[in-house]
């Protein structure tokens, strides 16, 4: 959609930002870019937000107030719980301090790096960027920044540990984060107390990166940032820069697209049910899900000849046509597909044991789930209908017939269970389009140089774990002026801590294995 | 009936009569061989084991396991033995050395004091005490030290819940292996091994027939009780992999983890074994009270038997190490000390009563 920002003004900004929460139901921050708007207005935030009734998104625009050297906004911490980690992150980036967020520590950059990368000031000589070969330092405390009457900036400092607890880290480099997520896990004896997500360890540059790049060569990195859903990102990607150029696509490429995105969601699922399982320690559930993977990736293979990075869509349709068997191979495959769906649980799903692990465990309900961004599977086991297939629909899904899945039980048991309803519902929209692809071109010839035109957009899809949004800042360049991607895996970092609290340490894990995250998509 | 007696009495009469040496050197000998064989024997199996857990649980999992170093795989083994022999030992900083380096001894000392009781054949026992039953049990016991040891030694995080964890479930599962055991004791009247299986020959008489169904409740939690104790899936909390990276053996490497690594094959072998001595004859033929098929039976020899009815105990035990997910600690302890406990206690008074009533086989 194309954004048109509210302004409210530094002084109303927190007030008007409650009312839209409290009075007009915008219970669901869908994230907040940050971004150097130039050298007239200076930095600011852009905050989207969605009506969870109406599905109605708005975008509200605050610049930030400069006092001396530093940038300041007050912080929604305590309106939309999601933002305790969207804020930070535009801290880290750009420098700018939330007044009242009781955490203002980098997020992804060390906490010795110097500069706000995203800052259009920002050296990027290789001098002043040097690889660190220290550790990285690190420190109990954190920082809230708040303005006294005078308008002076006033620091207050927190810890985060008493000196008795025993504090244990799971990750970056552990068997179950599925990459290199650190969760700082405090606990008492098995019984956690507080867990503190530190990220970054594979944080890329990918949205700086993006900046000097032309908008088809952005395009490879959506494939790398979740292997899973590589379809899924591509998607959302070119999708808002056809959105902003205004192209049209023929119903050939919408066929196609759709068709790959549920082939991909399939896959998404297929290995979230295995690792699901492998986390619990049932490694023979994992394999079975594995061997039926690979039936999947070969039919993809045959179109897009990859397996995890796909590079399929391009700006205006798609790399190629499909390929003459890939029809019969899908229906083959769909149809292998369906009862397989059911060995999974009978090896797994259904055993008592997996029910004991998983019942209760991570349990959050739907209003906490909205405050936190949960978005996805996980969403909808709490009974959120958050699903932008049909809440915003893109591509063909409003012509499909296909429901949306949400369940009650709000914990990890349900959320396994939602992958594995929704993996007959994508076989069900496959089997619908598969035979009734139109005719046509399944590329629509664009200008050797792209440029899109001046503004600012946001398109979402739905990925196999949640909302995947694209943002794009174009100022008619032929690379971007700010892009900024909602990751999926962002916001359940932030809410481990509130799931987990009070539970057992292989609770964690649990949750973390009903929660599909991949770490280098929420990174960046 | 072979009897691996005739062999023992021919060696001990070869030192002591043909060579005329004194009970000292005869006995000490006599010592020295047998704890050779009993190694090597251990160290076989174990490498037999390995091989065999992975041919089993890839065909529970639809793959085909190591194919590639010979034929079958066969000797895929023996190279990971090289490599876990030639791998470099190294320190932990400011981990406690002492009770470091003595972790994996511990382990495996309790692990080969357990296997030494295991009856292979008619005569063919190394240690057969009168006691034997809690002597079993109180060997067992020292691999828990190990457990804890190498946890609190090494310097780690994950290495100390897990040890707290490997702990409690060990010590708690104990109870129940030990009055498993002592409902055997109830049936047969003895606590030697050999007495025990002893007991089960002749037709119809295999302790889990012969006890009917306390035998058999007996049996099941033997197995359930013995699994844990053995620290395997569903119960392999202390190690597991996807919580604590490793457990308490995270910080051990080349033959400090092969050590564990050993112990943890074999204490599946021993639990099997004593399964299969206690519950299911041990060398005793299933003999069913006809005279043909029975001295067809017999004709089998006794080890044969024993590895047979071992072995099937040991599949089973893998079946369900890949199969079921891994219990979380608090369900293991209910598990235990709620259902467990109570039920092996009413069974001893079950097969208390029905010793005394007669109503066995």
């Amino acid at each position: 959609m194309k954004l048109s920002n509210i302004e409210f003004g530094f002084d109303n900004f927190l007030a008007e930002m409650k009312k839209l929460k409290t009075e007009k139901h915008f219970d669901y921050l869908v994230t907040i870019v940050g971004e150097d708007f130039g050298p007239e207005e200076g930095l600011g935030c852009i905050y989207i937000l969605e009506n969870t009734q109406t599905h109605e998104r708005i975008s509200v625009k605050q610049l930030a107030k400069q006092l001396g050297d530093e940038y300041v906004i007050p912080s929604i911490y305590h309106v939309w719980a999601s933002s305790d980690l969207l804020e930070r992150e535009v801290y880290d980036f750009l420098g700018i301090k939330f007044l009242g967020h009781p955490d203002m520590r980098r997020l992804f950059m060390r906490n010795d790096f110097e500069g706000w990368p995203l800052r259009k000031d920002f050296d990027m000589s290789p001098e002043k960027n040097q690889f660190p070969m220290t550790d990285e330092p690190e420190s109990d405390w954190t920082s809230e920044w708040n303005l006294t009457k005078d308008g002076e900036l006033v620091e207050t400092k927190h810890r985060l540990f008493d000196d008795d607890d025993f504090v244990i880290n799971f990750g970056p480099n552990h068997p179950s984060t599925h990459g290199v997520l650190r969760l700082q896990t405090v606990v008492d004896g098995e019984t956690i107390k507080h867990i503190y997500p530190h990220l970054g360890y594979i944080h890329r540059g990918m949205e700086k990166m993006m900046e000097s790049m032309t908008y088809p060569q952005t395009l490879a990195f959506t494939d790398r940032l979740n292997y899973l859903c590589a379809m899924h990102h591509r998607h959302a990607l070119v999708s808002v820069i056809e959105e902003a150029m205004g192209v049209e696509l023929s119903e050939r490429i919408q066929y196609i697209r759709t068709i790959m995105d549920e082939l991909q969601r399939i896959d998404n699922h297929l290995l979230f049910l295995g690792t699901c399982a492998q986390d619990l320690s049932a490694l023979t559930a994992f394999l079975y899900c594995m061997r039926d993977r690979e039936h999947l990736l070969n039919v993809m293979e045959e179109t897009t000849g990859g397996r995890l990075i796909q590079n399929y869509y391009r700006i205006g349709g798609l790399q190629d046509d499909i390929d003459p068997n890939f029809v019969q191979n899908t229906k083959a495959f769909c149809n292998y597909m369906r009862p397989m769906v059911q060995e999974y649980l009978d090896v797994f799903g259904d055993n008592v044991i997996t029910h004991k692990r998983l019942e209760g465990v991570g349990y959050m309900n739907l209003e906490d789930c909205v405050n936190y961004g949960v978005t996805g599977p996980a969403g909808r086991a709490a009974g959120w209908h958050n699903d932008v297939r049909k809440n915003h629909p893109y591509a063909v899904y409003d012509k499909v017939d296909w429901k949306e899945i949400t369940g009650t039980g709000a914990d990890s048991m349900e959320r396994y269970m939602i992958h594995i309803k929704e993996i007959y519902q994508s076989l069900d929209i496959i089997m619908q389009l598969i035979d009734n692809i139109p005719e046509g071109e399944f590329y629509i010839k664009q200008k050797p140089i792209i440029k899109v035109p001046e503004g600012q957009w946001y398109t979402s899809v739905e990925g196999g774990a949640g909302e995947f949004g694209v943002y794009l800042d174009s100022r008619g360049d032929k690379s971007p002026y700010r892009l900024k991607m909602r990751p999926m895996g962002l916001t359940f970092a932030g809410a481990f801590d509130k799931m987990l609290r009070g539970q057992k340490v292989a609770d964690l894990i649990a949750t973390g294995a009903s929660i599909d995250f991949v770490i280098p998509d929420l990174d960046r | 009936m072979f009897d691996f007696q005739i062999v023992t009495t021919w060696f001990d009469n070869l030192l002591r009569q043909t060579l005329g040496l004194g009970d000292f050197w005869s006995i000490l000998i006599e010592c020295v061989m047998v704890g050779l064989i009993i190694l090597t024997i251990y160290a076989l199996i174990a490498m037999f084991m390995i091989f065999f857990e992975r041919k089993v649980c890839a065909w529970f999992q639809c793959r085909l396991g190591p194919m590639r170093v010979g034929p079958w795989g066969v000797f895929q083994v023996l190279a990971d033995v090289l490599k876990m022999l030639i791998k470099e030992i190294f320190g932990v900083d400011r981990s406690d050395k002492f009770l470091y380096a003595l972790a994996p001894c511990l382990t495996i000392v309790a692990s080969v004091g357990t296997f030494s009781f295991l009856p292979w054949n008619k005569g063919a026992q190394v240690l057969d005490f009168n006691v034997g039953v809690f002597m079993i049990t109180a060997i067992s016991s020292i691999g828990v030290l190990g457990v804890i040891l190498s946890g609190w030694g090494s310097n780690n995080k994950y290495s100390v819940v897990s040890a707290m964890r490997g702990a409690v479930q060990m010590i708690s599962y104990e109870m129940s292996l030990g009055l498993c055991m002592v409902i055997a004791v109830v049936l047969c009247g003895t606590m030697q091994l050999s007495g025990i299986v002893e007991a089960q020959t002749g037709p119809w008489k295999w302790l889990i027939i012969q006890g009917h169904i306390p035998a058999i409740v007996a049996f099941c939690i033997f197995l359930i009780a013995g699994n844990a104790e053995a620290n395997r899936g569903p119960f392999d909390l202390a190690e597991a992999e996807s919580e604590l990276t490793a457990g308490y053996h995270t910080e051990y490497s080349g033959m400090g983890f092969g050590y564990f690594y050993l112990a943890e094959y074999l204490n599946l072998v021993v639990i099997s074994g004593l399964a299969a001595a206690i519950f299911l004859g041990g060398w005793a033929p299933l003999n069913i009270g006809v005279d043909g098929f029975d001295a067809v039976m017999n004709y089998i020899p006794g080890f044969v038997w024993f590895i047979g009815k071992t072995l099937a105990v040991i599949w089973v035990l893998m079946w369900v190490r890949w199969t079921f997910p891994r219990l979380r600690i608090d369900h293991i302890l209910i598990l235990e000390w709620k259902y467990l406990m109570p039920l092996t206690l009413i069974t001893l008074v079950v097969m208390t009563a029905c010793v005394s009533l007669g109503l066995t086989f």
